[in-house]
């Protein structure tokens, strides 16, 4: 029975809780990426470079606020300095979105060319950030680490194994299950979020309801990148910072909004957990956690990993390809894509 | 003069005019129907008349007041309202959404008004809660109609709501059309099941080239032996 639940905290420790923590980064990322493409009808690829942008900002908030002594120790500073980091990528997003999308938008471009225009915005942020804050790693975690620690969970249940909760962990959940409720309350309680719901629904027959467009796309842009840059910064706090890194989550980012169904964000909340459990339990080396389990003679050589962690993209690729082969809308999408 | 005075509207998409001249009227209480062979302009009227394609020549008037350069918002809040023939309900959304979204324009409370909906069509209000996208065709139209009456309209506008569904719902909407005529409102309506629609036609006009080539009341139209063989195949 120890065996047993040595073997379940053990997993606990180092694939499930980490996994619902980046599974709820995914999510929030997922669903600005999903959030765009229902309203404005494109797979934004600026978004991930959207997400290091914010975290950037919060990051130099942090420093600011930390320079003149501010702290609310046990929680990360950056919590603080979110706000402001949400303020100034908002702004960021809704000049990207006047200066080049609404462009094609009043030529009714093709959704493709809105897609590659994204590519190039993604291009310029990501040139920015790396002239600002430059490439290299920043930590700006502070506060408490733990909630509590894996010699705290020793000395209370008396197992072998102990399971540590990180704040930042804790944060990212708290902060993720805040997000969605309210984000749900706003699309299905609010005269606002019905009127976007209604217009990523049939966009025709909300104008002629009187439904004012331009304020829909841009309610769309700002929801999306506040999503964004908490999504970055729960990231960034809960791992660390640096922009090539952020870059490469475009990928788990756009997997998880498709394989839940673009424009659902039930779905890309869904996708999210599912990309990040998949990615966490597929590299998850099971040697010790066999161990518990079976007679030693039983044991495994190796380490019982299935895949290295250098690939744990592939796995988030993998998922993507099989949703494109066998469902291409996703799981959760009602509409044809 | 009728409430509504559409008087000869010409004007297409392109460089050619589609509506050649053509006048179509309505009164409160009564209901207009618009009728013709394929490509008579019979749809293009009707968007003319709500403002979604500009004139290059006539005018047209609800209760007196010019709404010629208008937009179609603007319409709305001066009275109008449409239910297109496609694409007219917000799918994902539920029944009693889809009413509050057409009452979008309005800040006052609604609510009285979409009893009177629920009073009209029964069904939507069992299925207030389903998602529009999920009806049949018939209730689909309903929720397209309810949708339309949410801004207590003084002219509703049909682009050929009996398009596609079975003869029964046909006749089961044009009662409920005739319902709504009788609280009052105007109705226009584009069909195709022209025999049909002028039985419950007050005034009929049939189309053709973007002209007016018959007008009368819907029974004379189908008493008409020119217009039987004609327009309605005998």
């Amino acid at each position: 029975m120890d065996g047993f639940l040595n073997a379940i905290v053990l997993l606990a420790n180092f694939a499930l809780v980490p996994g619902a923590a980046y599974g709820s980064q995914l999510a929030l990322g997922a669903l600005g990426v999903t959030l765009i493409f229902a309203v404005l009808r494109f797979s934004n690829f600026a978004h991930g470079e959207t997400m290091s942008f914010g975290a950037m900002i919060t990051i130099f908030a942090t420093w600011a606020l930390q320079s003149w002594g501010v702290s609310i120790a046990p929680l990360p500073t950056g919590l603080l300095a979110l706000p402001i980091g949400i303020i100034v990528t908002v702004a960021v997003v809704l000049a990207s979105d006047k200066f080049v999308y609404a462009y094609y938008r009043e030529k009714r471009s093709d959704q493709v060319i809105f897609l590659i225009a994204s590519i190039g915005v993604m291009f310029v942020m990501a040139g920015l950030i790396r002239f600002i804050i430059g490439p290299d790693d920043q930590i700006f975690a502070d506060g408490a680490r733990f909630v509590f620690s894996v010699r705290d969970f020793r000395a209370v249940t008396g197992l072998e194994e102990g399971l540590a909760l990180k704040t930042t962990q804790l944060v990212t959940l708290v902060t993720a299950i805040v997000c969605v409720v309210a984000l749900f309350l706003f699309l299905g309680k609010t005269r606002t979020g019905k009127s976007m719901r209604a217009y990523a629904d049939n966009e025709d027959l909300a104008t002629l309801s009187g439904i004012d467009a331009g304020r829909v796309v841009r309610i769309a842009w700002i929801l999306s990148a506040t999503l964004a840059v908490i999504a970055g910064v729960l990231y960034g706090l809960d791992k660390s910072y640096k922009p090539f890194v952020f870059q490469e989550l475009l990928l788990p980012i756009f997997a998880a909004a498709i394989v839940g169904g673009l424009g659902s964000p039930v779905g890309a909340i869904v996708g999210g957990y599912i990309i990040a459990f998949a990615e966490v339990l597929v590299t998850y080396a099971y040697k010790r956690f066999l161990g518990h389990l079976v007679p030693p003679d039983w044991m495994p050589d190796g380490l019982a990993q299935l895949m290295g962690t250098e690939y744990k993209f592939a796995v988030a690729f993998v998922i993507l390809v099989l949703t494109l082969l066998i469902r291409p809308t996703g799981l959760f999408n009602k509409r044809a894509a | 003069m009728s409430f509504l005075v559409a008087r000869d509207m010409r004007g297409g998409y392109g460089a050619e005019d589609i509506l050649q001249g053509c006048t179509v009227e309505a009164d409160r209480g009564e209901i207009a129907v618009i009728v013709g062979p394929n490509g008579a302009g019979k749809s293009t009227a009707m968007k003319a008349i709500f403002g979604m394609l500009s004139l290059r020549g006539g005018a047209i008037t609800l209760d007196g007041a010019d709404l010629t350069r208008m937009k179609p918002t603007e319409r709305v809040k001066n009275g109008m309202s449409f239910v297109p023939q496609v694409k007219n309900v917000f799918p994902s959304m539920s029944v009693e959404e889809n009413l509050e979204m057409g009452a979008f324009i309005r800040r006052d409370d609604y609510s009285a008004t979409m009893d009177e909906v629920y009073a009209l069509f029964p069904v939507l209000a069992e299925k207030r809660r389903q998602p529009a996208g999920e009806l049949s065709g018939g209730q689909r139209q309903q929720v397209a109609v309810g949708r339309a009456l949410m801004t207590k309209p003084s002219l509703l506008m049909l682009d050929e709501p009996t398009a596609g569904v079975s003869p029964i719902v046909m006749d089961e909407l044009f009662d409920r059309i005739i319902d709504v005529a009788k609280t009052g409102i105007a109705i226009l309506m584009v069909e195709q099941n022209a025999k049909q629609a002028l039985e419950i036609a007050t005034r009929g006009y049939v189309l053709q080239h973007g002209k007016n080539a018959h007008t009368d009341t819907g029974e004379a139209l189908l008493a008409d032996p020119v217009v039987r063989r004609t327009f309605l195949g005998g």
